[in-house]
Order: C-alpha cells, then structure tokens, then sequence
C-alpha cells in the first residue's frame, strides 16, 4: 500500500470510531507531543449524497455534523482530521494522532492508538454480521394449481 | 396576515416555565437521559434525523427532549441548528452496495444471492402488546458463533440479478452537480436529483398517504419491492487540504428500489421500471413510500399518461411534502390576528346592516 491508501486508512479509521474511544487511547499524547494548532476545531455539516436507484446520478439526503482540525507538531509536520460528530476533543487527538503516524513515531501510534481502534471495529462488524446471519431466511413458495 | 403584538411577556415567561415543568413530568419519575432516548426510542431518533434533514443522534434525541416527544417540533428544532453550521462541502454518493446490511430482503427475488435477511424487524410479529416490557426487563441474549468473514459478506444489489436479461431500465451516472433544497427554492419543474431530495425530507405521513393512493388506484403504477436495506454506508469526502478523499464518517441508511410493471409507451419498450428511495437511519415505511411517489411522479419521463392523480401532480407534492414549511404556515394562524380579525368583524357588520336594511326595505314595499 501507498503513503495515500495508508493515510486516508488511519484517518478513515479515527473519523468512525467513537470519540471516547479515541479519546481514551490518545490521553497521553497531548502530553508528551507539543503542537500547535493551525486551524481551531470547527463543527460543520457535510451534505451526503446519494445515487439515483443506487447506480445513478447523485442527489442530495441530508447533512451529517463533521468536526474537523489542523495543526503543526514542533518539528514541523501537519496533521489534518475531519471525524464525525460535534466532538472537538476528538477531531483534535485525531488531527494529533494524523500527524504522528507520519513521523519515526508512526509505529508506536499503529500499536498503540489503530490496532486498538481497527479490533474495536471489527468486533463490532462481526457482531451485526453474527445478528445478520442468524436472521438469514429461506422462502419457499407453495405449489400453486390443482394438480 | 400576521400582525406584531406588544406585552404578554410576563405571561409568556410563566407559559414557558409551566413547558418546563411539564416537560419534566412527575419528578418522583427518574429523568430521561439523552443515551436513554438514543438508544431505546431510536426509531423515533432516525425519524427526527430524516426529515430534520441532518444525521446526529445525539441533537435528534436532545430534541426529542425538548420537544416532549412531539417529532415535528423536534424536526423543527433540527432543522433550526442545521441552519447555523457551517457546510464544509458535500460527499461523494453512497456506495450502498458497500453497506454492511442488517436487513435486506427483496419481494421479486426469493432466492436472491447473499440471502434475505430479516433483521430486526417488526415483520412477523403479532402486534399484541407485550406486557413483559412493561416490567422491569433483563437483555436479550446474543448469539455466539464463529467470528463470520466480513469481506464475504458484501451484498450486491438485488437490480443488478433481476437486470440480467435487460428487462429493468438502468439508472445511469452522470456527473451533473445535483441543485440543493437548503440552498436554492425549489423552483418546478424540478429534475429527478431535486425531487428525491424533497422527498427524502419530506412528512412520513404525507408520503405514505400519497404512496397509498397510488396502490389503490390513483396513477397505480403495480409496484413491488425488489429490494429494501438498511444498514451502515461510509461517508467520504474529498479534502481540498489534502487532495484526496478520506472517509469522514458512517451512517446508518434505508434504501427501497421498486420494480414497477410498465406496458410501454412511445418512448419507452416495455420494460420494467424502477422507483428509488434512500432515507437516513432505519425508516422503512418512509423509504418504500418515497420510492413509490417517485415512481409516479416520473410519468412524464417515461411517457405515461397524467391521469390527474395527486402522487403524479410534482406541484402539489413537492410544495406540500415538508412538514416544518405546512406546520409553520398552518401554526400562524393561532397567533395574534387581532387587527386583521378587526376588520374582518366591521366588513361583515357592514355588509349585515345593507342586507337588513335591503330585507326592511323589501317588507315595506310589501
């Protein structure tokens, strides 16, 4: 994979978890990184759009609240994030952890921070797809007729 | 017409205090918390997010607080915060294919690949109240099986089975900037990008009426669900910051496609045609009825004949479809009226006293 497939990845992967989990892993971070921030976490809305008849052209469904934040590390590298929600504490550590995954600390952060958020996911998919499966049906139809 | 009134605040102030105090209920009764209505009323939740037009739990089951369970003013709450956030662009579409399903069943195609699967789901149930919620209850059981593979799990759409033949239309891709409701007025005739938004927003209620006249017989249009789903699709963005797209969040969606009987027309071979519904969280009763109306409401496109129905009237539906728009004009008119009514008292004293004095006249001259 590429530096690109592997940072929209990890940024990806911070926008859908759950603000306290990622706040939780990143408690410490904020402590031993200075950084400043470029641009104040800010909420917004972003228009999802969807496809006529799934395939088609796009139309517009509705907004879904984004926060987003920019901000520099001491030693000069920048990390963006948008996630979902109105959660600043969240776009921040996210923007944080952006940042970190593309200095030497990149490791630590992968164990430490996206191994424990990817697991999370996973379990959480693997849960519904459990449900799911359990409620998997077969029709049969009937023989119509009289004969 | 709506005319300023002064004083009342007083009485307002109290009015809003009595609000909250009613709104709190009983205080021997333990306080709802916002987690409560998220997680427990969340049909009602998905409903606020749908038609307040934006998707975040958290605010849609805040307004459900506030607004004591009234949905429409909770809707209306909604879409008064939605007006003050900032746009940060739009997404790219949806990839529902993508969409990790909990439920997903097709009334065409019994044995469609990747199975049905109902989900939880009301279907089948006997609709008699369960007096076993009404004590206190412990949590359902979980199942435990083996940890499922994801990646084999992605369910295409069931369109793309039933199309293999040819017989379905095809709905194309093209890469037209679709208009915006939020930030242009809706002008008619609309294209289909700008109906579906207005109907994706629009009244649960008002669209199910519409959808219902269709099936009985107001521009019948024999529809069939060809596939409903519901589940989580990824929301990605491109980031002008960064020059490529990320995903920026999930959201759960209900999709309906129907598959409708179609004779022909001079455009058109005989075919069978499609109407589209795609609604924010799990409101399936909303997104088969959107896709009903916008299956009649695309006649004119396919060369079919008006036949005067509502559900095919674009005008009447799309101007009467939003519930903070009807509950905003049909709620004024409970406010101060005074002078307007002033007036409207001395007209008909007036015209009352000629009509007398006329009848007198008559009498006399009798």
């Amino acid at each position: 994979m590429d530096d690109q497939t592997n940072r929209r990845n990890w940024m990806g992967l911070l926008a859908k978890s759950a603000p306290q989990a990622v706040k939780e892993l990143c408690q410490t971070l904020s402590e031993t990184h200075r950084f400043t921030v470029l641009r104040q976490p800010e909420t917004g809305g972003v228009m999802v759009r969807g496809r006529t008849g799934g395939t088609g052209s796009a139309f517009n469904v509705g907004e879904v609240t984004v926060t987003r934040c920019s901000l520099r590390l001491d030693e000069g590298t920048v990390g963006h994030s948008y996630v979902q929600g109105r959660d600043k504490a969240h776009a921040t550590q996210a923007a944080l952890v952006d940042a970190l995954m593309q200095t030497p600390a990149a490791d630590r952060i992968e164990t430490e921070i996206l191994h424990p958020l990817r697991e999370t996911r996973a379990r959480q998919q693997a849960a519904i797809q459990l449900r799911a499966n359990a409620t998997k049906v077969d029709f049969f139809t009937m023989v119509r007729g009289d004969d | 017409m709506y005319v300023a009134v002064k004083g009342g605040e007083k009485a307002i102030d109290a009015a809003h205090d009595w609000l909250a105090e009613v709104r709190r209920g009983d205080p021997a009764v333990a306080e709802l918390s916002l987690a409560q209505i998220r997680e427990q009323m969340s049909l009602a939740v998905d409903r606020v997010m749908s038609e307040g037009s934006l998707f975040d739990p958290d605010l849609a089951a805040l307004a459900i607080k506030q607004s004591r369970g009234d949905l429409i003013e909770a809707i209306f709450l909604i879409r008064a915060y939605r007006t003050t956030l900032p746009r940060f662009g739009a997404s790219r579409p949806v990839e529902t294919d993508t969409m990790q399903c909990q439920r997903r069943i097709s009334a065409t195609f019994k044995d469609v690949p990747g199975g049905q699967i109902l989900g939880p789901t009301f279907d089948y149930t006997h609709r008699l109240l369960d007096f076993k919620l009404a004590a206190e209850g412990g949590s359902p059981e979980t199942p435990t099986q083996d940890t499922p593979d994801l990646a084999a799990e992605r369910k295409p759409h069931v369109m793309d089975f039933l199309n293999k033949d040819g017989l379905i239309e095809t709905a194309e891709a093209t890469d037209d900037t679709p208009p915006d409701l939020t930030r242009e007025p809706l002008e008619l005739p609309a294209n289909r990008a700008l109906r579906l938004q207005n109907l994706t927003r629009a009244d649960e209620g008002f669209l199910l009426g519409l959808a219902y006249s269709t099936q009985r017989g107001y521009a019948r249009n024999h529809a069939f669900v060809g596939e409903l789903r519901i589940g989580k699709v990824a929301i990605e963005m491109d980031i002008p910051e960064l020059g490529f797209s990320i995903e920026i969040g999930e959201i759960t969606v209900t999709e309906c496609e129907t598959v409708n009987q179609f004779k022909g027309s001079k455009t058109e071979p005989p075919q069978f045609t499609r109407g589209y519904g795609l609604v924010f969280g799990q409101c399936e009763r909303k997104a088969i009825s959107m896709a009903l109306v916008d299956r009649a409401l695309r006649w004119n496109e396919l060369g079919e004949d008006f036949a005067g129905a509502p559900a095919q009237d674009e005008e009447f539906v799309l101007s009467h479809s939003d519930n903070i728009q009807a509950t905003g004009f049909l709620e004024h008119i409970k406010l101060p009226h005074y002078v307007d009514f002033q007036s409207e008292l001395e007209l008909i004293r007036s015209i009352r006293t000629a009509a007398t004095a006329q009848a007198d006249t008559r009498l006399a001259a009798e």
